[in-house]
């Protein structure tokens, strides 16, 4: 009784989300499903059907899975994986350490303060897509302004987007400039609302600065931290047009993440089975992610 | 607390920032550059930051593309990331309310379903929105594009309002209903109006989102005509060769504007995102 009752005094608040949980349900949870669906079917552009011609794929079962899992297959996702690894952890961690150590630099009280702050948020308001693009403009191999100017100093030009590990390092680059404004400005709004009485306190206490750092700064920012952390961990695990514009996967694949491989799987290959199937395997390992994330964020913070 | 700084710390900290602010300017700096070069300057092994010869015309092509397509490609875009944010934060004004005011039963499963729909990676609904868009008839159409884009957008701006309303003093709204106005009245008279400045921002961030979008535009519009601009800039990038004249060209003339703006509204936009979207 007392939900009915709990029910009936909020009625409002179930007419304020109607709409968007209709939208949500018709545009995202049973697309959703229905990917998932997709996942244990064949199909692929010819069976998939069209306004005209009724879809005729099948139901396969476990098949798109198990040829991910086993044989060649999982070689070549166990690759792609690394690649996806690498590419994720590797920006996070610049993205924060560069974030975080502008933060500390900027929240003190130096000159020029809002004009350095407005000019280390320029990655993060030039359109992204701009950015893949001056970026791979710079990348360039013979007319690139990196490769010229090492050219200038008699050191031979980088095979930036032609050669493997260098093209990882190339997207990488693009797109830690890319990111550590959006941490940049999140951790100095966290710094920002640390009370200034706990430094004064740890002051008169004779805490050395880097003595405040540990046991005060860090721990007042570590909800933030973990947000920011767990946001930009999501978004680059998922972040498609970076790689897409700059080397579209290559050379040989070597800068495939799981994404623009399912997204190749899909609309090059149009193996749209086998591309759903990634589609779920990333999404399970997404929230498999997350849920250990906040476990383990819960609890250290009881300790 | 001030701890007594050295004139040799303030000097390193200043290096630093400097150090920074170069790599955050320059590779726009550098297609600047590049947007006012004629090719013969551009495809070179010298290194001018100011053009040695000063020429409009990568702009003039641009503008007077065949078929009008670079303006048609701005038009695409504009439309499409209004249209875009103009639904998200409709749809998700009240819904973020309802969250952030009410203990309804299925709130946190509520809140719990935009949360975790903002993980969802495009890669999974695509071909799913792909197959729905295609058996409407709607490749290549403004409606199959803003469809798609709504995904994202409505659970962006839902946890971004939520922040919002969240940092709302409730007395008002106390004030409103003892004045016997019911909770849509209180919503609509009260609440929204003391929201502008959030739902402006969160559109904002909505409309940049869409405008920004690739990878869905890229797979629902194959008609040169419908391309918005990112689609549209990567035909100059062929598969030997990019023509990074005209390429640069079109990158500054749309980044301009929202730099400027950017300018603007930065500390406003700022304490908006830490208000509202950084908490998740």
């Amino acid at each position: 009784m007392n939900l009915l009752q709990a029910i009936r005094r909020n009625k409002a608040a179930y007419f304020f989300i109607l709409p968007a949980m209709i939208v949500m349900i018709v545009l995202v949870f049973l697309p959703l499903a229905q990917g998932v669906y997709y996942s244990f079917t064949n199909m692929d552009q010819y069976n998939m059907g069209n306004k005209f011609v009724k879809a005729s794929y099948e139901f396969v079962g476990l098949d798109n899975y198990v040829a991910v899992f086993t044989g060649p297959g999982l070689g070549e996702f166990l690759r792609i994986l690394k690649q996806t690894v690498i590419w994720t952890f590797t920006n996070v961690f610049f993205h924060f350490a560069i974030g975080l150590g502008l933060a500390l630099l900027l929240n003190r009280y130096i000159k020029g303060r809002a004009v350095y702050r407005m000019l280390l948020l320029i990655p993060w308001a030039v359109p992204s897509f701009i950015s893949a693009f001056a970026w791979r403009w710079m990348f360039n191999g013979e007319y690139g302004f990196i490769n010229v100017m090492l050219a200038k100093f008699g050191i031979e030009g980088i095979p930036w987007l032609s050669d493997p590990v260098w093209a990882m390092t190339a997207v990488i680059i693009t797109n830690v400039w890319l990111g550590f404004p959006f941490m940049m400005v999140t951790f100095l709004g966290g710094l920002q609302s640390i009370p200034k009485d706990l430094y004064e306190a740890a002051y008169v206490d004779g805490a050395s600065r880097i003595q405040q750092f540990f046991s005060i700064t860090l721990p007042q920012l570590k909800s933030t931290i973990f947000t920011a952390t767990l946001l930009g961990v999501i978004w680059t695990f998922n972040l498609f047009a970076v790689i897409y514009l700059i080397t579209e996967g290559g050379p040989f694949n070597s800068t495939e993440i799981l994404v623009t491989y399912a997204y190749d799987l899909a609309f090059s290959s149009w193996r749209l089975g086998e591309a759903t199937t990634y589609g779920t395997i990333i999404l399970s390992l997404l929230i498999a992610f997350s849920f250990f994330y906040s476990k383990v964020m819960k609890t250290t913070e009881n300790e | 607390m001030e701890h007594r700084v050295s004139k040799f710390e303030r000097f390193a900290v200043h290096l630093v920032l400097l150090l920074f602010v170069v790599i955050a300017v320059f590779p726009f700096l550098w297609l600047l550059s590049t947007s006012f070069k004629p090719p013969a300057d551009i495809y070179t092994s010298e290194i001018h930051l100011i053009p040695q010869t000063f020429t409009l015309d990568n702009y003039k092509y641009l503008l007077n593309m065949k078929d009008n397509l670079f303006l048609k490609w701005v038009g695409n875009s504009l439309t499409i990331a209004l249209l875009t944010t103009v639904l998200g934060v409709f749809f998700a004004a009240t819904t973020a309310y309802a969250l952030s005011r009410f203990n309804f039963p299925g709130k946190r499963l509520t809140g719990y379903s935009f949360f975790l729909a903002q993980m969802f990676p495009g890669a999974v609904l695509i071909v799913p929105l792909y197959n729905i868009v295609k058996n409407l008839g709607l490749l290549n159409s403004y409606t199959g594009l803003i469809l798609a884009y709504i995904t994202t957008a409505l659970p962006f701006c839902v946890m971004m309002l939520k922040g919002y309303f969240d940092s709302i003093p409730i007395e008002l709204e106390e004030a409103a209903k003892v004045d016997g106005l019911n909770t849509f009245q209180t919503f609509y008279r009260i609440v929204l109006p003391l929201a502008l400045p959030g739902l402006a921002v969160t559109g904002f961030f909505a409309f940049i989102t869409a405008w920004n979008e690739f990878l869905f535009a890229l797979t629902f519009m194959n008609d040169q005509a419908a391309y918005t601009l990112p689609v549209g800039l990567r035909t100059f990038v062929f598969q030997f060769r990019t023509d990074w004249h005209f390429l640069s060209a079109g990158a500054i003339l749309i980044t301009l504007p929202v730099l400027l703006f950017f300018v603007v509204a930065q500390r406003w936009l700022i304490s908006g995102l830490t208000a509202g979207g950084a908490k998740g």
